[in-house]
């Protein structure tokens, strides 16, 4: 296998998730290289040597400054060709899934998504993927290469090697219309409070509040427990909760002691971003809704009646 | 303007969905509704076309002939006609074949714009925009939870892991929504009476100029190999509140030492 891993980063620091394929693609063995795409990016192509690649490809240009999918397929299109690699890994992410989709177009190449293991069967590569709601555990191979494949957030755990890679400078070509689409204002990190990340108790809230101050009894709760306050996406769009309290797919992913998720229906793409907390415990009036499949505790029913009254219970518990 | 909506019928979310072991396939036989992220895109096309005063907007899909019944929907919504790519020699399309296919039928509307819903409930994968796009070579904007239209450009609001974006596009572009992007009508009575007698038309990929190893199977580059049991989870206890719901829940922190 000669493996290419490409190597996600935000405000000068290597993406976490990233960094974590390429541990997992070293542990599977064969030639592994990285590459990293953007601008102003030499100094964190030298740092993905620690995590075991021998060879990090660089493509420093100001149109990868944005971080905008269709000039990294170019990039990517170009350094495939080139260096002759039968397999590009990638971790999940917004920017990430369109690369990945869009190269798979380019070059007639299969990708497999959703990955949440990468082994080799029979010197063959072999992802794991879940599906229908994790009941179902499906093998996933390629009948040609390069084989693609983007691998699910919080996956793999990435592992401090040592070592400094070759790096190594590359130009290409753009197409006319990978540049059409151009950044006209780009996030930044909010770093106002504690990280929810780093929470052992998170109380989560989701659209069954029926509005922001529902959110005010998720904090009292949180607050009881001594823990953080999560959302889910569709409460963040709507404007209810700060984006950076937003657990899932597009947000964080969480896991802490203890999940309280309440009036969260617990659809993939929020699952995905809290799935791997110790205990979770859910609260909605709708039986059928999917949280009740992997919540260790549900309860359906009222939240407006629950939610206060374990306020009050989990604060004399810990007045007593 | 001429704007197409990509959608996809996908298994009622009440229905108990299971992949059938002798193809491996997701078994589609149940009952099919159009994906909830797809209704979202319906709903923002209506919208451009109300804002700009006149558009044309065109459902377009594939998938067996079923599929017709659940795209109906989007016609009841107010959507103009539909397109329905239908052929067995499709089935078991992978993410190289379906983009190919969906090109083929799109290039034969060349709409002005193409929107998707940002991923589908049954195979959660969000990337057949971005394949999608690459194919008709058009700008992408992806995740968009806010959409304009301004002086022939689109700007569309982008949520990434980071926060918001604001990306610029020119139109012919593509475009997958988020379901925060807009909170979708009901149709109206009138509106699905007069569903059924909106043009609607069945295509097969001969008639998209597809062949047939460019397709399903045979035109896929990932296969699956097996199908397995997830691993073992922990068991899992739900319960209805009569009135001892949070002393339940004390109860249960209390006996994992979570408090």
């Amino acid at each position: 296998m000669k493996t290419l891993v490409f190597l996600e980063h935000h405000e000068g620091a290597l993406q976490k998730d990233s960094l974590g394929v390429l541990s997992k693609a070293v542990s599977l063995g064969g030639e592994v290289e990285a590459v990293v795409l953007g601008q102003g990016i030499e100094e964190l192509a030298a740092g993905a040597g620690r995590f075991g690649a021998t060879r990090v490809h660089v493509m420093d240009d100001v149109l990868l400054a944005a971080p905008l999918p269709q000039p990294r397929v170019d990039a990517l299109e170009t350094l495939v060709g080139e260096g002759g690699f039968d397999t590009v890994l990638f971790a999940a992410s917004v920017l990430s899934a369109d690369v990945a989709a869009g190269l798979a177009a380019r070059l007639g190449a299969g990708l497999n998504y959703d990955l949440t293991d990468l082994v080799v069967e029979d010197g063959q590569l072999v992802g794991k993927r879940p599906a229908l709601g994790d009941s179902v555990y499906v093998d996933a191979g390629w009948t040609s290469e390069p084989r693609l494949a983007l691998v699910r957030s919080g996956t793999f755990e990435p592992s401090e090697t040592g070592g400094s890679p070759d790096v190594q400078a590359y130009e290409s070509r753009f197409q006319d219309f990978s540049l059409a689409a151009t950044m006209v204002e780009q996030a930044h990190e909010e770093a106002e409070g504690p990280s929810i990340e780093d929470a052992e108790v998170i109380v989560a809230g989701g659209r069954g509040l029926g509005g922001p101050e529902g959110f005010a009894q998720v904090e009292e709760l949180a607050k009881a427990l001594g823990g953080a306050v999560a959302a889910t996406r569709a409460v963040v769009d709507a404007g209810w909760y700060p984006y950076a309290a937003q657990v899932g797919q597009t947000g964080k992913t969480v896991s802490p002691k203890l999940y309280v998720a309440v009036g969260i229906s617990g659809a993939i793409q929020h699952k995905v971003g809290m799935q791997s907390s110790a205990l979770i415990v859910a609260i909605n009036k709708d039986p059928n809704a999917p949280i009740f499949e992997y919540a260790d505790f549900g309860v359906v029913g009222d939240l407006n009646e629950i939610v206060p009254k374990l306020t009050e219970l989990v604060r004399q518990r810990r007045a007593a | 303007m001429k704007i197409a909506v990509c959608v996809k019928c996908v298994p009622d979310s009440s229905a108990h969905t299971r992949i059938d072991p002798a193809t491996k396939r997701l078994d589609r036989s149940g009952e099919a509704a159009l994906n909830a992220f797809d209704v979202n895109a319906v709903e923002e096309a209506l919208r451009l076309r109300e804002a700009a005063g006149e558009a044309e907007v065109v459902v377009l899909s594939l998938g067996p002939e079923r599929a017709l019944e659940p795209m109906r929907k989007a016609l009841a919504m107010g959507a103009d006609r539909l397109v329905l790519v239908s052929d067995e020699g499709a089935a078991g399309s992978d993410l190289v074949a379906t983009s190919r296919i969906l090109g083929a039928a799109l290039e034969r509307e060349s709409p002005d714009l193409v929107l998707f819903g940002q991923q589908a409930s049954d195979a959660d994968g969000a990337v057949l925009q971005a394949a999608v796009a690459d194919r008709l070579q058009r700008p992408l904007i992806s995740q968009v939870a806010e959409l304009r239209r301004e002086d022939g450009k689109l700007r569309g609001k982008r949520q990434t892991e980071y926060g918001y974006d604001v990306i610029e596009a020119p139109l012919p572009a593509v475009v997958a929504v988020s379901d925060a992007i807009n909170e979708p009508r009901y149709p109206s009575l009138k509106g699905i009476m007069g569903a059924k007698s909106k043009p609607q038309e069945t295509l097969s990929l001969g008639d998209l100029g597809v062949a047939a190893d460019e397709a399903g199977e045979a035109g896929s580059r990932t296969t699956v190999l097996a199908l397995g049991e997830p691993p073992a989870r922990g068991d899992t206890v739900k319960i209805e509140d009569d009135g001892s719901g949070a002393d339940k829940i004390l109860k249960f922190l209390l006996e994992k030492k979570a408090l």
